[in-house]
């Protein structure tokens, strides 16, 4: 069969809403496509881990210190559901871990801001994973298969991310002037990032859109920010607290929240590495890495000592069910 | 194929020499990657959960537990090396499944019965 014959019967699938399998033939852009923000995707759960850590030994009672555990270990379940999709497509593990090591590769820009106070681990569960969960849900549907499922798994643990952050600002916002300022702080801190996080506005490109056409992506950018803005301009109401725009407002005729402008220059001069904590965030992880060598070893060296010794005990899958 | 992807989505990063080759698999990672399925209630099937990587099967069906077991999805984990899994050709869908095609006689709607019939 021809490349064109190829092309057009995966265009079809696409076009019907069939999903795309790992052994499917895809275009080369399609794979690489999907690598690339598969990858990004894998290595923003993981490095999202670092900011939120920064506080598990300092939360303010032993019940926030148990829900941050559990929120971080989600992430860590969210990289390898994600890096195990990526793997599908024909790229090693090891090989998607040097990209990020190697700074080749990229994460969200938003984990490059730092954590200061106990109220940014709220803002974060509430304003970032709420952004992610809107772009995860639209990723539930997207085109391939393998990164679909893994957004279907992780979108039914986000809810309680986005719940506990926003129940943490909450009791804040009824505390002391102390911590209601905290809280204001903090949201006033993560608001415009996480405007960012959803990358350009759609007039910045000219170019067909290949992702649409791919259905890897269905809704844009724009349309996604847009979502978030409505769903937050109202939620920030219940915590007596406010948002840092003063542009922000209700337009009856686009039944939609105006906003004001992002500070395109410092998103641009964020995703290019030069953020508050781009530095620290690669060294944690290449430490992180470097470190557990040891332990990777050790393991592989057991596994196969084992194998040489075999354990009489062990059934097959049926006999051990 | 040349297409330029210039335009980028959320949590699609810019970079122009952003990840995306597909070198040889030879990797010097020891350990090998494991398909999991899980039985989410006693009495239903395994279920293919997803995959990851371990050093041998005890440590894949421990790593499936912390991964895929956080909120009591399973009472059961099988684990297999991926590459012990053969699996069936997308590309010969169309030869594998073709005698099934022209058997409709083989569903039960195929049979015209009396509305008197009942109970079956
Ligand atoms: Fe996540
Ligand atoms: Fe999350």
């Amino acid at each position: 069969m021809s490349v064109q014959e190829l092309e057009k019967i995966f265009q079809d699938k696409i076009d019907k809403e069939v999903k795309l399998e790992p052994k499917d033939w895809m275009p080369d852009a399609y794979r690489k496509t999907n690598i690339r923000q598969i990858s990004q995707h894998a290595h923003s759960e993981i490095v999202g881990m670092l900011p939120e850590g920064n506080w598990i030994s300092r939360a303010p009672s032993l019940k926030r210190k148990a829900i941050l555990l559990a929120k971080v270990q989600d992430e860590a379940g969210h990289g390898l559901y994600l890096y195990s999709a990526c793997e599908t497509l024909g790229i090693t593990r090891e090989e998607t871990i040097n990209d990020l090591h190697s700074g080749k590769a990229k994460y969200s820009s938003i984990f490059n801001y730092p954590t200061i106070t106990w109220a940014d681990i709220g803002a974060i569960g509430w304003l970032v994973d709420g952004a992610a969960i809107l772009n995860q849900v639209m990723l539930t549907r997207t085109s391939y298969g393998p990164y679909a499922r893994a957004m279907v798994r992780i979108c039914k643990e986000e809810s309680f991310h986005q719940r506990q952050g926003f129940e943490s600002l909450l009791v804040l916002s009824r505390g002391t002037k102390e911590q209601k300022e905290m809280c204001q702080d903090a949201i006033n801190r993560w608001w415009w990032p996480s405007l960012m996080m959803f990358g350009p506005k759609d007039s910045e490109s000219t170019n067909s859109d290949q992702s649409m056409k791919w259905k890897i992506k269905r809704k844009t950018n724009d349309e996604l920010r847009q979502n978030f803005v409505d769903m937050i301009a109202e939620q920030v109401k219940i915590l007596g607290m406010t948002l840092p725009d003063d542009k922000l407002k209700w337009n009856e005729e686009r039944r939609h929240y105006d906003f004001g402008e992002i500070n395109w220059e410092e998103f641009w001069s964020v995703v290019k590495g030069n953020g508050p904590c781009n530095k620290q965030r690669l060294e944690a992880r290449k430490k992180a890495w470097e470190e557990g060598e040891w332990v990777r070893e050790a393991a592989a060296a057991f596994a196969k000592k084992r194998k040489t010794s075999p354990n009489p005990s062990k059934g097959g899958a049926l006999a051990a069910a | 194929m040349n297409i330029l992807l210039r335009k980028f989505y959320y949590g699609d990063i810019p970079e122009d020499k952003t990840g995306g080759n597909i070198v040889s698999k030879d990797t010097k990672s020891d350990w090998p990657l494991w398909e999991v399925f899980i039985r989410s209630k006693q009495g239903l099937d395994h279920k293919h959960a997803g995959s990851l990587h371990a050093a041998d099967a005890q440590m894949a069906i421990e790593n499936a537990r912390d991964v895929y077991t956080r909120r009591m999805e399973g009472v059961s984990i099988w684990v297999v090396e991926s590459k012990d899994i053969t699996a069936s050709n997308p590309e010969e869908a169309g030869e594998l499944y073709e005698p099934a095609v022209d058997k409709v006689y083989r569903h039960p709607t195929f049979y015209d019965l009396p509305d008197e019939v009942k109970h079956m």
